[in-house]
């Protein structure tokens, strides 16, 4: 059974706070950062975008994996900013981490759940039979999230992405996924159109019957599955568009804030749309131990959300990341709200 | 991005991953890879080589003014770059404090858009250095 044998994250070394953005637009920062639960975002730099991120984040995976690229037989990049609108990230990802040419490869896009569908997608062509020769498959959840300026979203819209390598050889398998389940319905809560630069959302329609809608319908619905309970879990991470939502989920399906603060990572780098849920479990999975049990949940606006129950082996010892991704978010400059708005091309004359 | 597209598109494996290559009979390595060994001419043998992700500043300068495509990054820093294997280039130094940056410095790739002039043309990738903490 396919499991993850290794995984990357990538987060930008700028950080913009929530009050500086605030600042800007003549509002209460210290209200609007207590009331989202996030401090400040990461942004990316100016030469950065989805691609790069996904490239960064790939590697990392690739060398904790202990593989090498051209071994991987699929790469998916999950993304809402991928740099085409026709021309794909993932062949980019493909030739610049050496997997090329003998893989399949595609974009896909799903706002902030695309990546766990990649994941999904790499589970079943590793365990197919066919293609025979297909041992090893990467998704990638990468985002330059961008907020319209003055918008609620512009407080929390960050940037960052994280990878996912799954193969079956149990030696290398350092977390096994032993069940996934999805749960998907036509929800018109976020959206961009083509050519429109930021999305636009539905205000307060954004709560109930979206996110919690989906994360709770597909963790019930997974957890009945596997005919668990939210006390069996050592750890959950819920897709986390701020630092409430995750929290308030949590309550709602009996975790406690200690199964879930290892995988809150919001609050520090803001919601990196399709990187937040699998940031958040790489985080888990730096601090995970053998055996230890995870509920992982993502959402995407449209809406959807898919569930993985993941099992740690004793493989996660020997092939711990030399820095974990708490030790990631550290690394950071702040950035002021000029500084950031010419990283993100804001500035309609550049 | 300038230059015919051909001409850049072959050149994807040196921007992206240091593809270089490597005299057999001196074992000197070139980066971009050479057609022929300098030292050893028609008599090396020469075999493609990825180079090393790290390296040592050799020196750097601090750049005010940038050409076309990189006036929005100024001032910026660009060093020459001696690799572990000793094969030396020039690249732009990103993500790093501006006192770290010194002869001597150990630093390593990253993968970064080297030009995005044109919003409709295509986007140039590659490696940029940054300095290890
Ligand atoms: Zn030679």
């Amino acid at each position: 059974m396919a499991g993850i044998i290794g995984y990357g994250v990538y987060v930008p070394k700028n950080r913009i706070t929530v009050e500086e953005i605030a600042r800007v637009w003549k509002k209460d920062g210290k209200a609007i950062s207590k009331g989202l639960n996030v401090k400040e975002k990461a942004v990316a730099a100016y030469d950065e975008d989805a691609c790069t991120m996904a490239v960064e984040a790939a590697r990392r995976a690739v060398s904790q994996a202990g593989i090498e690229g051209k071994q991987l037989g699929a790469i998916y990049v999950g993304s809402e900013s991928h740099p085409y609108a026709v021309k794909p990230t993932a062949s980019i990802v493909a030739d610049a981490i050496g997997a090329s040419p003998e893989l399949t490869a595609a974009d896909l896009e799903f706002a902030c759940k695309a990546g766990t569908a990649g994941m999904q997608m790499c589970m079943a062509l590793v365990d197919s039979p066919v293609p025979e020769w297909l041992e090893y498959g990467m998704s990638i959840g990468t985002d330059t999230a961008q907020g319209r300026p003055n918008d609620a979203l512009e407080f929390t819209a960050a940037s960052g992405g994280a990878a996912y390598i799954m193969g079956k050889k149990k030696e290398e398998i350092l977390a096994n996924i032993l069940d996934t389940y999805s749960y998907t319905t036509d929800t018109p809560d976020f959206w961009r159109r083509q050519h429109a630069e930021f999305p636009r959302h539905a205000g307060r329609f954004t709560g109930e019957p979206a996110y919690f809608k989906h994360v709770i319908g597909a963790a019930k619905g997974m957890m009945e599955r596997v005919k668990m309970q939210a006390k069996d879990f050592d750890y959950a991470v819920f897709h986390q568009p701020n630092g409430k939502f995750p929290i308030k989920v949590a309550k709602m399906l009996d975790f406690s804030m200690e199964q879930i603060e290892q995988g809150l990572t919001t609050p520090f780098i803001g919601n990196t749309y399709s990187g937040s849920m699998m940031i958040g479990l790489a985080s888990i999975l730096d601090k995970a131990k053998k055996g230890d049990k995870i509920l992982a949940v993502s959402y995407g606006s449209g809406a959807g959300s898919d569930a993985f129950v993941i099992e740690t082996t004793e493989n996660i010892e020997k092939k711990r990341h030399k820095k974990s991704v708490f030790e990631m978010f550290e690394e950071k400059e702040y950035i002021d709200y000029a500084e950031y708005a010419k990283c993100r091309k804001k500035l309609k004359s550049m | 991005m300038n230059g015919s597209l051909p001409l850049i598109w072959r050149k994807f494996g040196e921007r992206y991953d240091l593809d270089g290559n490597f005299c057999e009979t001196c074992k000197t390595a070139y980066f971009p890879a050479r057609a022929v060994c300098q030292k050893c001419r028609r008599k090396g043998k020469l075999v493609a080589q990825k180079m090393p992700k790290t390296g040592t500043i050799i020196s750097f300068t601090e750049l005010s003014a940038g050409p076309a495509g990189f006036e929005h990054e100024v001032p910026y820093f660009i060093a020459i770059i001696e690799l572990e294997n000793k094969a030396r280039l020039l690249s732009q130094i990103v993500d790093s404090e501006k006192e770290k940056i010194k002869i001597g410095t150990k630093v390593e790739k990253v993968f970064r858009k080297i030009s995005d002039i044109d919003p409709e043309g295509p986007i140039a990738y590659g490696y940029k250095f940054k300095v290890v903490d």
